[in-house]
C-alpha cells in the first residue's frame, strides 16, 4: 500500500455507485436497447401502417346481365359510393357468395336487391343502390343535407394503440428489467457477496427502481416522440402529468418485478412467472383494443388490472386531455399495486 | 452474552450446530482464530467448512451455539461488523459487463474507510486488466478480482472460503504471494481449503475438520508430529501375497510408528526410513512378497487426515 497509485478513481456513494452499474450493464447490452427503445418504435410504425385511415371505398356490387343492365349500370355508375359491373346471374350470385361483390341487382320491371342484412357493407349499398334507382326513376329528394366530415388525428386506431402500448412497454421493462438482473445476480451469488460486504439492502433495491425511472425517460420519450411527430398522436392533456403517470406506472410495474423476482433461483423460474403475471394483462387490459368488449361480468377483474388503469389513465391525458382529478382511482390501483408488491417483495426477498 | 471479549481473538465460536434437514453439517464446534494469525479449516468437500465460515461470516444463522467475531456478535444486518471484514464467497459471478475498476469502485463504495482502487488493483496485478470487461478475464484473474473486492474495505479479518479450488498453479501461487503479502501486515486471515500444500504454507494454525468437527488443531508441524514420525513409506504388493502381511509383523519393523493398511497398499510412518526400508524388504523377501510399488515422502497434513479418518482429502 505504499505504491502511489497511478490512476485515482472516483468512488460515488454506494446508491449512485450501484445505480450506476445497472445502467452501465443495461447500456452495454445491445440486445437490451433494442428491446427497451427500438422494438416498441417499429411496433408503432408497423400497427399504425396496418392500420393507417384509408379514404371510404367505394362498394362493389353486381348487375345481373339483360335487358335493363345497361340501363341500370349507367344510373348506378353516377353513384360515387358504387362500383357496379355486370356480370351473368350465376357469376353474380357466386361473386355474392364470395364477398366479391356486397350486392346483387336483379334487373326488370321492379329491380330484386340480393344481399346480406347482417353486413353492414350491404346494406350501406342496399341504401345507395335504392336511391340512385329510385332518382332515376323520378323520386326527388325532399331536400340536400349539409355535411360535415370528420377524419382528425385523435380518433384513430393509432391514437388508440399509441398510449396500450406505452403501457404495455412500462410493464415490460418495468418486470423483466428488474427480475432479470435481480435473478442473474441471485443465481451467480452476486447478491450473497453484496450483503456480505456492507452493502444496505435498501441501497440494492433502490438501486434498481432508480435505474428504472432514470431509463423511463428516453424509453417512453422516444416512443411518444415518434407517434407524435411522425403518426401526428396527439397529446391533448398536461406534459407534467403525463410524465407523473408514467412514473407512477414504471414504479408500480417495477415494485411487481421485485416480487416477481423475489424467491426465484433461475431465469427459467423467473421467466415462467413473469408470464405468468403478464399474459392476463396483454389480453385483458386494452392494449390493443377496449376493454369494453369483455362481458360485465370479467369487467370487476379487467379493472382491477395495474396495466388496465396504467392504459385507461394514459389514454385519458393523451386523447382526451383529462386533468387529474378523474385518473385518480386509476393512479391509486396503480400505487396500491406498487406499494404492497414492493412490501410484499422486501418481507420474502431471497437474498442467497 | 455481555462478557468481556478477549481482545486476542479475532472469531471465537462455542458449541455451534447448524443441520441441513437430516444433515448435520456442523455439529458442537469449537473454534477460536487469534487475531493476527492465518488459520486454516482444512477438510474434504462436505466437511461443513463452507457452513462454518458463513455462520462466522453472518450469512447463515447457527441452529444453536455462539459466534463472536472482532469482538461482537452478529445483529440485525450487522453493517459495522460487516465493514470491518473482508469476505470472499467460494463462488462469485461479477456482472460479464462491467469493467474490472468498475467492480472494485463498486464494492469501495461500500465501506466508510478502505483502500484506493488503484492500489487494490495493484495489489491483486490487475492494473493492466482494470479497463477489461469481467467477461473477458481468465479464471485466476476473476479470482484475484473476487480477492481485490474483499481487500478494497482493508479489513482487520478477512475470510477466504477455497481461494485456489480450479485454479491453475501458476494462479495459485500468484493467490498464495497475495495472502503471505497481508500476513507480513499482520491481518488476520480464515481459510477454507482441501489442499494440504495451501494450508501447510499458509497457516499458522490449521484445524482438520471433518463430518463438521474439528479432528485435529495445531501447527501444520505439531499436526505432522503427532503422527509420531516424520516419513511415510508407501508400498504395494500383489492380491495373493496380502494376507499374508499382518499389521502386526509391519508394526513390530525398526522405526514405525503406524500402519495404515487399504487393499493391497500399505503406508507406514515411520521415524528414520534408512532403517525400516532394509527390514521391509528383509520381510516381504522372507514372505515371498514381491514389492508392486515402493515410495517414500516426508509427511504431510494429508498424512495427517489419512491417519485420522482412514480416507484421502480429495476422496470427497
Amino acid at each position: 500500500m505504499t505504491a502511489e497509485p497511478a490512476v485515482a478513481y472516483t468512488v460515488r456513494g454506494p446508491l449512485a455507485e450501484l445505480t450506476l452499474a445497472r445502467i452501465r450493464e443495461l447500456t452495454r447490452e445491445p440486445e437490451a436497447v433494442f428491446w427497451v427503445f427500438v422494438f416498441p418504435i417499429l411496433l408503432t410504425a408497423i400497427l399504425g401502417l396496418a392500420f393507417r385511415s384509408r379514404p371510404p371505398e367505394a362498394l362493389p356490387v353486381a348487375v345481373v346481365a339483360g335487358p335493363h343492365a345497361n340501363t341500370d349500370l349507367a344510373v348506378l355508375s353516377t353513384a360515387s359510393d358504387l362500383k357496379p359491373s355486370i356480370l351473368p346471374e350465376g357469376e353474380a350470385r357466386q361473386a355474392l357468395a364470395r364477398g366479391r361483390v356486397v350486392l346483387v341487382v336483379s334487373s326488370g320491371d321492379t329491380p330484386v336487391y340480393s344481399y346480406d342484412p347482417t353486413q353492414p357493407e350491404s346494406r350501406a349499398a342496399r341504401l345507395a343502390v335504392d336511391a340512385a334507382l329510385q332518382r332515376a326513376a323520378g323520386r326527388a329528394d325532399a331536400f340536400t343535407p349539409g355535411q360535415a366530415q370528420l377524419i382528425e388525428p385523435g380518433t384513430r386506431y393509432v391514437d388508440f394503440l399509441v398510449p396500450g402500448l406505452l403501457g404495455m412497454n412500462l410493464m415490460g421493462t418495468g418486470m423483466w428489467g428488474i427480475g432479470f438482473s435481480l435473478v442473474v445476480a441471485r443465481n451467480g451469488n452476486l447478491l450473497k457477496r453484496l450483503i456480505a460486504a456492507p452493502a444496505r439492502r435498501s441501497h440494492l433495491l433502490g438501486a434498481q427502481l432508480v435505474s428504472r425511472l432514470i431509463f423511463l425517460i428516453p424509453e417512453a420519450g422516444a416512443l411518444l416522440l415518434f407517434a407524435h411527430l411522425a403518426l401526428g398522436v396527439p397529446l391533448r392533456g398536461s406534459v407534467l402529468l403525463l410524465v407523473g403517470v408514467s412514473l407512477l406506472g414504471a414504479l408500480a410495474f417495477s415494485g411487481l418485478g421485485l416480487l416477481t423476482a423475489a424467491r426465484p433461483r433461475t431465469i427459467e423460474g423467473v421467466s415462467g412467472i413473469m408470464n405468468l403475471v403478464m399474459v392476463p394483462m396483454w389480453i385483458f387490459s386494452g392494449i390493443f383494443f377496449s376493454t369494453e368488449r369483455f362481458p360485465a361480468g370479467m369487467q370487476p377483474f379487467v379493472q382491477a388490472l395495474p396495466l388496465t388503469a396504467l392504459n385507461d389513465a394514459l389514454r385519458g391525458v393523451m386523447l382526451e386531455g383529462t386533468g387529474l382529478a378523474p385518473l385518480l382511482p386509476e393512479l391509486a390501483l396503480l400505487a396500491a399495486w406498487g406499494s404492497v408488491s414492493f412490501v410484499l417483495a422486501l418481507k420474502f426477498f431471497r437474498w442467497q | 452474552m455481555t462478557q468481556p471479549s478477549d481482545p486476542t481473538s479475532a472469531v471465537r465460536c462455542r458449541g455451534l450446530i447448524k443441520r441441513y434437514g437430516e444433515v448435520v453439517a456442523v455439529a458442537a464446534l469449537d473454534l477460536e482464530v487469534r487475531r493476527g494469525e492465518c488459520f486454516g479449516l482444512l477438510g474434504p468437500n462436505g466437511a461443513g467448512k463452507t457452513t462454518t465460515v458463513e455462520i462466522f461470516e453472518g450469512l447463515r444463522v447457527p441452529d444453536a451455539g455462539e459466534v463472536e467475531v472482532l469482538g461482537e456478535y452478529w445483529r440485525g444486518d450487522g453493517l459495522t461488523l460487516r465493514s470491518r471484514l473482508g469476505i470472499q464467497l467460494q463462488e462469485t459471478k461479477f456482472p460479464d459487463k462491467l469493467r474490472v475498476s468498475e467492480v472494485v469502485t463498486l464494492f469501495r463504495s461500500f465501506y466508510p474507510h478502505g483502500l484506493e482502487v488503484a492500489s487494490v488493483l495493484a495489489l491483486v496485478s490487475l492494473e493492466e486488466k482494470a479497463g477489461a470487461y469481467v467477461r473477458t478475464l481468465s479464471g485466476g484473474q476473476k479470482q484475484r478480482l473476487s480477492l481485490g473486492c474483499a481487500l478494497v474495505g482493508d479489513p482487520e479479518l478477512l475470510f477466504l472460503d477455497e481461494p485456489t479450488t480450479g485454479l491453475d498453479p501458476q494462479s495459485r501461487r500468484q493467490t498464495w504471494e497475495i495472502v503471505e503479502g497481508l500476513k507480513a501486515r499482520g491481518r488476520t486471515v480464515l481459510l477454507t481449503t482441501h489442499y494440504m500444500e495451501e494450508a501447510s504454507r499458509l497457516c499458522d494454525r490449521v484445524a482438520v475438520v471433518d463430518h463438521g468437527r474439528v479432528i485435529a488443531l495445531g501447527t501444520p508441524r505439531e499436526l505432522i508430529a503427532s503422527l509420531g514420525a516424520e516419513h511415510v513409506v508407501e508400498f504395494a504388493v500383489g492380491e495373493v501375497a496380502a494376507t499374508a502381511l499382518p499389521d502386526s509383523m509391519l508394526r513390530a519393523l525398526p522405526s514405525v510408528e503406524g500402519v495404515v493398511h487399504d487393499e493391497g497398499s500399505w503406508r507406514l510412518t515411520v521415524r528414520e526410513v534408512h532403517r525400516t526400508v532394509p527390514a521391509l524388504l528383509a520381510a516381504l523377501a522372507e514372505r515371498g512378497a514381491e514389492p508392486m510399488h515402493l515410495a517414500t515422502h516426508h509427511a504431510t497434513l494429508e498424512d495427517v487426515f489419512l491417519s485420522l479418518t482412514g480416507r484421502r482429502l480429495r476422496d470427497g
